[in-house]
C-alpha cells in the first residue's frame, strides 16, 4: 500500500473547543480503497476528527489534503462536493418526504424553481437502492423506515454524490446482528470500488471484521495507526484507555430472593403482548431482542410512561396499579431510559439539579430546597460513581456522554430502588466506562435489587444476566436460564419466524 | 481498577490529564448570561434617558403614580412567567380579567354584598383558570391554541353578560386603590412588590420552582424523573386564573367601574413584560426577578415618553423595537454562553 498515494493527509489537525484542546497535532494518512477504523473512548477526539473531515468543525491548526492537492473544507456541502460524505449515527433524515426525495437532499444543481420530475426522481432512486441491493421502497416517508434501513438511504445518498471518502459515525450502533451483515458487504463492495471508508465504533470484533487499518486516539492525541491484524484486542484496549482491562466475566450467580417484580399478560396492542416473567430480589433478568421488538416498551408500560392496555403488574407480592411514572417510583420502581438526550438529562441544567431530579423529599423535606443537602448528596454521587466533571453546579450538557449516563444512574440511586429497570445502559459508552457500569450493575444485583437489563450487545447481556428474556415481535419467545444461553441460542429466539428481514416502524 | 483521572505514565505516549468536562465559567460570565442581565441594564439605560428628556421625570412619588396603569399587568406577567417557564403559555389572561370583573359588577348590581361579589370573582379566575389547565394536561391540547380559544370565548361571554355598558356605583372603600399610599407608595405598587418576593422565592427555592424549570427544560425528561408535570402545569394555569381575577378587581376599583373591553389587548403587554425579563419563550429559563425589572423598565419608557410628549403610537414603536432587541441581546449571549 506504501507506492499508493493517499487519498488524504491531514498534517498536524487541532481544534479548540472554547478553549479546551480536544485534537492536538493529529498527522493521518487515507489509502484509496481501504477501509478505517478510528477508535478511541468517548471524548478522544475520533468523532471531531472525522468531522472536520467532513466540514462541520473546521481544524483550529493543521492542513488537509485531497487527492495530493491542499483543500479547505468549509461546510458540510463543501465536502460533499469535494467527495466526502458523513453518514450520522443517527441518520439525519426529512421523516416526513419519502425515501426517494432524501436520497436527492444536498445535491447540488438544479434550478431553485425547476418542476420536480418524480418519475425520474424515483427512477433513479430505485437505482441507487438496487446498487445496494436492499429491498426499499423508494416512495414511502422516511419516518416508516428501521434505523437500519435509513442508514441503507443514508449510504445510497453518498452513492448518489459519488463520494471518494464515506465516513460512518458509530453506523452499526442501532443495528441487529443481521443487518450489520448487510452493512458489511455494502462496505466491502465500496472499497472494492476503490473508495475510502473512515470507519468509527465501540465494537472491537466488528473493526476486526471489516478494517484494514485503524488509529487510536487518545484524549485529543492520536496514539497509533496499524494494520489491524497486526493488534490483538488487548493491545487496542491499551491503547485506547492507557491501561489493561480484566476481560468482564461473569460474576456468578448470587443470593436470589423473594419475587420482586412480576408481570402477567402485559398487552399493549402494536407493541407487545402478553408478556408474563418473574424478576426475583438479587437477580439480573437481561431482556435481549432486536430493535423494535418492543423490549423498550415493555419497560415504558411497567414505568408508567405509556401504560399497557391490559395485563396486571405485582410488586413484591401485591398487585401495583401504575398509571404515571410516579406511581413506579413510590414502589420503588427505577427505570434509566435508553434515550439519555431526550428522557434523561435536562441539559441546560446543573449536574447537581440532574442527580437529585428523583428525590424531592430529600433534598426539600418540607417543599423548601436545601441547598447543602443537595451538594452533598450530588458531591457523594459523584464520588461513588466517579463522574468526571469541573464542579456539579456546570450543566449537564457539559460532560461526555459517559458522565451524563453515570449521572443518570447516580439519580436512580439516590431513590434507593429495589427494582431497577436499565435500558441499554452502556449505549455509546466508552469501554473504560463500561467496566465501571458493569461492576456497579453487579454490586446492585448483590445488595438485593431485582434486576431488569435490556440490551442489544449479546456479550453484555451473557456477561451479566442470571436468566434471559427474549422478545420477538412483541412477544416473549424465551427465557433462557444462564447455563444454557448464548449467542446463537438468543439469536434464534430473536429472529422473527416468518416474514420480512426487518420490523420497521416501531424503534423507540 | 485504578483510577483514569490519574495521568498514566506510558512509553508510547506522552502524559496527558485527562479532561472531559469544560472547566466551569467565570463568575463574570455566570452573571453575563443570567437572563436578566440585559433587562436591567436597558432599565439603567432608560432612566438616564428618560431624566434627561424631561426634568419633572426624574421625582419617584411620580413615577410610582404613573405605574399603577401598568401594574395590574405587571402581577399577572409575574404568574405567567412561571407558566412560561415551564414551557406552556397563556394568552387569556386579559381576557380572564374582564370576565371576572364582570361577573364582579353583574353579582353586584343583583344586590349581593360586596364580599359575596368579590368571591364570585375570585371562583371565576380559579374556574378559568382550571378550564384552561384541563384542555391543555387532560385533552393535551397546545395552550397556545387553547388560550387563544380561551381569550376569545371570555372576551365574548364578558361582552354578553355586561354589554356595551359600564357597571358602576361601587362602594367608596372599593374604589380608588391606587389612591391608597403606604407612605408614598401606592397600593397596587406595594401588591406587585410582595407578589414579586413571594413568586420569586416560590420560584427561586421550592422544589416546585425547581420542578417547573425541569419541566420546561425536557418535559420528557421530567416524567421520567417522576415529576408530576400535568398536576404542576394544571397548578399553573390555576394560579393565572386567579392573579387575573385578582387584577381584575383591581382595575375596576382604579376606575371605579366596569365593562366588557376591560384589559384589552393586555394580554400582550403581559408576554412583553415576560420577554423583556429575558424569559425563554420556549420555556426552562428565565426569572420573577427579570420580569420585576421588565415592568420597571415599561413603566419608565411609557411615563419618559409621555413627559417628553411622544405620542403614544411612537411609544407603541418604541416598545416593539425593545422587546426585538432585548430578544436578540439575550439570545446572543446566551447562544455565546453554549458554544
Amino acid at each position: 500500500m506504501t507506492e499508493l498515494k493517499p487519498l488524504v493527509s491531514a498534517r498536524g489537525i487541532s481544534k479548540s473547543f472554547g478553549g479546551v484542546e480536544v485534537l492536538r497535532n493529529v498527522d493521518l494518512d487515507l489509502m484509496p480503497g481501504e477501509v478505517h477504523a478510528l477508535l478511541g473512548e468517548n471524548g478522544a477526539g475520533k468523532s471531531t476528527f472525522a468531522k472536520i473531515l467532513a466540514g462541520v468543525h473546521r481544524p483550529t491548526r493543521g492542513t488537509i489534503e485531497l487527492g495530493g492537492k491542499a483543500v479547505e473544507i468549509g461546510s458540510p456541502i463543501g465536502a460533499q462536493r469535494l467527495g466526502i460524505t458523513l453518514i450520522h449515527q443517527e441518520p439525519i433524515s426529512f421523516p416526513d418526504l419519502s425515501v426517494a426525495e432524501n436520497l436527492v437532499i444536498g445535491q447540488v444543481g438544479g434550478k431553485p424553481l425547476g418542476r420536480v420530475r418524480w418519475a425520474e426522481l424515483a427512477k433513479e432512486a430505485r437505482r441507487l437502492m438496487g446498487l445496494l441491493n436492499v429491498p426499499i421502497d423508494v416512495t414511502v416517508p422516511m419516518r416508516g423506515l428501521s434505523i437500519a434501513d435509513q442508514q441503507m438511504v443514508e449510504i445510497a445518498r453518498a452513492l448518489a454524490s459519488d463520494s471518494r471518502l464515506i465516513i460512518m459515525d458509530e453506523p452499526t450502533a442501532a443495528l441487529t446482528p443481521k443487518e450489520v451483515e448487510t452493512l458489511f458487504t455494502i462496505v466491502r463492495r465500496l472499497r472494492e470500488e476503490g473508495r475510502t471508508i473512515i470507519f468509527i465504533s465501540h465494537r472491537l470484533e466488528e473493526v476486526r471484521a471489516i478494517c484494514d487499518r485503524v488509529t487510536i486516539f487518545r484524549d485529543g492525541d492520536k496514539i497509533e495507526t496499524a494494520e489491524t491484524a497486526s493488534l490483538t484486542d488487548a493491545d487496542i484496549i491499551r491503547r485506547m484507555i492507557g491501561r489493561p482491562v480484566a476481560d468482564y466475566l461473569h460474576r456468578g450467580v448470587g443470593h436470589v430472593g423473594a419475587v420482586a417484580l412480576s408481570v402477567r399478560g402485559l398487552t399493549l396492542p402494536g407493541r407487545f403482548e402478553n408478556i408474563s416473567f418473574d424478576v426475583r430480589k438479587g437477580e439480573i433478568v437481561g431482556l435481549g431482542g432486536l430493535v423494535g421488538a418492543g423490549r423498550t416498551d415493555v419497560a415504558r408500560a411497567i414505568f408508567g410512561v405509556a401504560p399497557a392496555a391490559s395485563g396486571t403488574i405485582e410488586i413484591d407480592g401485591k398487585p401495583a396499579e401504575i398509571r404515571e411514572p410516579t406511581d413506579a417510583i413510590a414502589r420503588g420502581v427505577a427505570f434509566v431510559s435508553e434515550d439519555r438526550a431526550i428522557a434523561g438529562i435536562f441539559r441546560s441544567l446543573s449536574v447537581e439539579t440532574n442527580i437529585t431530579a428523583a428525590v424531592p423529599e430529600r433534598i426539600a423535606p418540607k417543599g423548601i430546597i436545601r441547598r447543602a443537602v443537595e451538594k452533598a448528596l450530588a458531591k457523594e454521587s459523584v464520588e461513588k460513581l466517579r463522574i468526571r466533571l469541573a464542579t456539579v453546579r456546570q450543566p449537564i450538557g457539559e460532560l461526555s456522554g459517559g458522565n451524563q449516563q453515570k449521572a443518570i444512574l447516580a439519580r436512580w440511586l439516590l431513590a434507593e430502588p429495589d427494582i431497577l429497570i436499565l435500558d441499554e445502559p452502556t449505549r455509546g459508552i466508552d469501554i473504560g466506562v463500561k467496566a465501571e457500569f458493569y461492576d456497579r450493575i453487579g454490586e446492585l444485583a448483590a445488595a438485593g435489587r431485582a434486576i431488569l437489563l435490556i440490551s442489544s450487545e449479546l456479550p453484555e447481556l451473557l456477561a451479566l444476566s442470571d436468566r434471559i428474556l427474549v422478545m420477538s415481535e412483541g412477544k416473549l419467545t424465551a427465557d433462557i436460564p444462564r447455563a444454557e444461553a448464548s449467542q446463537e441460542t438468543i439469536m434464534h429466539a430473536a429472529v422473527p419466524r416468518s416474514g420480512r428481514h426487518t420490523v420497521s416502524g416501531a424503534a423507540a | 481498577m485504578n483510577s483514569i483521572d490519574k495521568p498514566t505514565p506510558s512509553t508510547t505516549t506522552p502524559t496527558i490529564v485527562v479532561r472531559e468536562a469544560a472547566a466551569p465559567r467565570p463568575r463574570w460570565q455566570v452573571l453575563l448570561i443570567r437572563p436578566e442581565t440585559v433587562t436591567l441594564v436597558l432599565l439603567v439605560v432608560a432612566t438616564i434617558v428618560a431624566s434627561r428628556l424631561s426634568p419633572f421625570f426624574a421625582d419617584l412619588g411620580f413615577i410610582l403614580e404613573s405605574s399603577t396603569y401598568y401594574i395590574e399587568f405587571a402581577i399577572v406577567a409575574l404568574v405567567l412567567t412561571l407558566v412560561i417557564i415551564s414551557g406552556e403559555i397563556d394568552l387569556s389572561p386579559a381576557a380572564q380579567m374582564a370576565l371576572s370583573a364582570c361577573l364582579f359588577g353583574t353579582a353586584f348590581k343583583a344586590g349581593l354584598p360586596m364580599p359575596v361579589a368579590i368571591g364570585v370573582s375570585l371562583l371565576a379566575g380559579l374556574v378559568m383558570g382550571a378550564f384552561n389547565g384541563f384542555l391543555v394536561t387532560v385533552l393535551r391540547l397546545p395552550s397556545i391554541i387553547v388560550t387563544i380559544g380561551t381569550l376569545i370565548l371570555f372576551r365574548g361571554l364578558a361582552q354578553v353578560l355586561a354589554g356595551d355598558k359600564s357597571i358602576g356605583g361601587f362602594p367608596s372603600w372599593f374604589v380608588g386603590i391606587d389612591y391608597r399610599m403606604v407612605g408614598i407608595v401606592p397600593v397596587p405598587v406595594v401588591v406587585f412588590v410582595a407578589a414579586s418576593v413571594l413568586l420569586g422565592l416560590f420560584l427561586g427555592i421550592t422544589i416546585y420552582g425547581r420542578q417547573i424549570y425541569q419541566i420546561g427544560t425536557s418535559e420528557i425528561a421530567a416524567i421520567h424523573a417522576g415529576i408530576r408535570v400535568r398536576r404542576i402545569k394544571m397548578g399553573l394555569f390555576i394560579a393565572s386564573g386567579l392573579v387575573s381575577s385578582i387584577a381584575g378587581l383591581m382595575v375596576a376599583s382604579r376606575l371605579g367601574s366596569v365593562r366588557y373591553d376591560l384589559a384589552s389587548g393586555a394580554e400582550l403587554t403581559m408576554v412583553l413584560i415576560v420577554m423583556l425579563g429575558g424569559t425563554y419563550i420556549f420555556g426552562g429559563r428565565g426569572s420573577i426577578l427579570g420580569t420585576f425589572l421588565a415592568a420597571w423598565l415599561l413603566v419608565i419608557i411609557a411615563t419618559g415618553m409621555t413627559v417628553a410628549n411622544i405620542a403614544i403610537n411612537a411609544q407603541l414603536t418604541v416598545m416593539g423595537l425593545l422587546l426585538i432587541v432585548s430578544i436578540i441581546m439575550t439570545n446572543a449571549i446566551y447562544a455565546r454562553s453554549q458554544r
